[in-house]
């Protein structure tokens, strides 16, 4: 049995205590928070340990391993200390705000051998898993072109008063459905080497932004366009979707579908045929051995236990893999703060020769 | 219990295979005469039983149906609780306590508790706990609630948190205050069964994926199969089409033809469908 603690209990620790719980392999020690109410019923219904202090409770419990879904602007001070006691560590998304203290985290990990994994569960959803085999199978080609969207109901008037709101604590629509998308363009089609005319707009909240709109650039001279929303209340709850462009087709991601559209067969792959295939999550979801909101959240703990079982450090979400979409995050960052070009009289002498023949041609075209 | 009972994913862009499905029924059926006009349908095709969230737009639904009672005189609602994405989406707004609260009728002890960081009883989460069914319960006031679900969200999450005394106070206060029998939806059947009996709840009705593809039947279906054969418990078969995965036909005739299957839970969003599925269900049922 691997003893695990959980720190944070919030919606996602929730939902991690039921499926760390229901691990066969797993035995969840104990429990911690900062809310006296929340663990004085989880301790009164379940008989879990509960703390208010990490420290002690990794001090104490002889933990193997240790799950992080506190608001992420602790996650770095709590994944250093449980890996500085040799502990595993499965740490909610965004994983750190400061890609500093990220690069020392990957580091101390990588030395002590522990197996370190982020909750970016997208990658364990049937169709982007599948949409990662047809693009790493070369199906379509020559990849120029790709589209991140995410939207869902999350702040759709001014008002909220938790952490989510806070920039500094991590919260906004950048760090909580941006990441995703943004880390699932890094898990389908590689991270980008630089950004630009990102847009990040208030609509309902007063401290972080509601939109993030953003262009993305590629050392392949692929580009990609980002569009997340998270006050979209036309969609009943978080809904992420990627679409991959190719010389020879399209492919449409969702937690759904699958779609992909090529114009001719590959040599690679016997399948997909030329022309629209769609796969559908009915066929493309894999048997989990509980299952609480999706698939994803399950298949992404057993892989962590596996992992931990196997001292396998190598992970498809690993703190290292993470880390590249905070960096990306930081692009984002930095880039909405960069001064725009506005009008200021005709361009470089360069340019204005350039341009000079298409204006002799237009004057051409009136006076012949 | 009723043999064939109506859903209503279908009304709520609620579709496990496709979003522009789902997209497309939510604009179908943005205005709740649509969904009436389909209600209707079923009762001439039928049906007794509308088994329904407490989506707030059900609320519509129980004014017509309490508003033209003797147009209906048989017909029942099973609701199923709580409809999560309203309290999934507080507590992302709000965090957790003060979701509690907003849900919560202001009553001074009660807020008085949430507030502070007094020690909790155990009868005060029950207090809680009674409180939200009959926050849900309201709309149904009037109306025909002979059993009472607690929806898949919840049921699963006290089932791996190991809250089995959560189920218990469920059943027992649909029981004492609704005089219903309680229902749980589960996607983990095999533990749900095996966390009921624990707790005492003898011969419970319980709602579950069954479909001849395995779709969503955590535990793998031959273990669903055998419980079906030996486990005294009340089946009813949701997603039996598995959203569209399965053809009709071959769909119902699995679940149908499997022992213990006592009710089939169906959608459909038009008359056409729903004939089809009551008549190929009276087929293999004789209902």
């Amino acid at each position: 049995m691997i003893r695990a603690g959980l720190v944070g209990l919030g919606k996602m620790g929730m939902s991690h205590h039921a499926i760390f719980n229901a691990h066969p392999d797993i035995r969840l020690a104990a429990i911690c928070d900062s809310s006296q109410y929340v663990l004085g019923i989880l301790n009164k219904y379940t008989g879990v340990k509960c703390y208010d202090d990490y420290r002690r409770m990794i001090d104490e419990e002889g933990l193997d391993c240790v799950v992080v879904a506190t608001p992420s602007r602790t996650h770095a001070e709590i994944v250093g200390y449980a890996l500085a006691r040799g502990l595993h560590v499965f740490c909610e998304k965004p994983f750190v705000l400061d890609p500093h203290e990220g690069e020392a985290l990957v580091e101390l990990a990588r030395k002590a051998g522990l197996v370190t994994q982020v909750g970016y569960h997208y990658r364990f959803v049937g169709a982007f898993r599948e949409g990662k085999k047809l693009l790493d199978a070369g199906v379509l080609g020559r990849i120029h072109h790709v589209r991140a969207e995410a939207y869902g109901p999350v702040v759709v008037r001014a008002s909220g008063s938790t952490w989510r709101g806070s920039r500094s604590e991590g919260g906004g629509c950048l760090y909580d459905y941006a990441s995703h998308a943004i880390d699932l363009v890094n898990y389908l089609v590689g991270p980008p080497t630089s950004v630009s005319g990102t847009v990040l707009n208030g609509l309902f909240s007063r401290d972080v932004e509601d939109e993030v709109y953003s262009t993305f650039h590629f050392s392949s001279g692929a580009s990609g366009q980002l569009a997340v929303n998270w006050s979209d209340d036309s969609y009943r709850r978080m809904t992420t979707r990627i679409s991959v462009w190719g010389t020879n087709g399209r492919i449409n991601l969702d937690r759904q579908e699958c779609q992909i559209y090529l114009r001719e067969q590959g040599d690679a792959v016997p399948e997909p045929g030329a022309g629209w295939t769609v796969r559908y999550t009915t066929s493309l979801a894999e048997p989990v051995w509980f299952y609480l909101r999706g698939e994803e959240y399950s298949a992404q703990i057993d892989y962590f236990v596996q992992a931990v079982k196997e001292r396998r450090t190598e992970n498809v979400n690993s703190f290292e893999s993470a880390l590249a979409t905070d960096r990306v995050v930081q692009m984002l960052l930095r880039d909405a703060e960069s001064p725009r070009p506005e009008w200021s009289g005709p361009l470089t002498a360069q340019t204005e020769r350039n341009r000079s023949g298409f204006v002799k041609s237009i004057k051409k075209m009136f006076s012949g | 219990m009723h043999r064939i009972l109506f859903g209503d994913n279908q009304f709520f862009g609620i579709n496990h295979m496709s979003e522009e499905k789902a997209r497309a029924q939510a604009m179908r059926f943005q205005d709740t005469q649509a969904i009436l006009e389909v209600l209707e349908a079923a009762y001439e095709e039928g049906i007794r039983v509308f088994m329904c969230t407490t989506h707030e737009r059900v609320a519509e639904v129980c004014n017509h149906f309490r508003t033209n009672a003797s147009r209906f005189p048989d017909f029942v609602f099973y609701p199923c609780m709580p409809y999560a994405h309203k309290y999934a989406n507080a507590v992302t707004e709000h965090g957790i306590v003060e979701a509690l609260r907003r849900f919560l009728p202001q009553q001074g002890a009660l807020g008085v508790l949430l507030r502070g960081s007094v020690s909790v009883a155990r009868k005060d989460v029950e207090t809680i706990a009674r409180l939200l069914i009959d926050a849900e319960m309201k709309m149904f006031a009037g109306l025909k609630t002979p059993v009472i679900f607690l929806q898949n969200v919840v049921s699963d999450l006290l089932l791996g948190m190991g809250v089995k005394d959560g189920f218990r106070t469920f059943a027992d206060y649909v029981r004492e205050r609704y005089g219903a029998e309680p229902g749980f939806i589960t996607m983990n059947l095999p533990r749900l069964l095996d966390a009921l009996a624990s707790v005492g709840i003898e011969n419970p009705i319980v709602c579950s994926n069954i479909n001849k593809i395995g779709f969503r039947m955590c535990g793998g279906m031959p273990k669903y199969e055998e419980l079906l054969r030996t486990r005294r418990f009340r089946a009813i078969a949701m997603s039996v089409f598995a959203s569209g995965a399965i053809p009709p036909r071959e769909a119902i005739e699995y679940a149908c033809k499997l022992d213990g299957v006592e009710s089939i839970v169906f959608g459909a969003s038009n008359r056409a469908n729903i004939r089809q599925t009551r008549k190929l269900i009276g087929e293999y049922w004789g209902v």
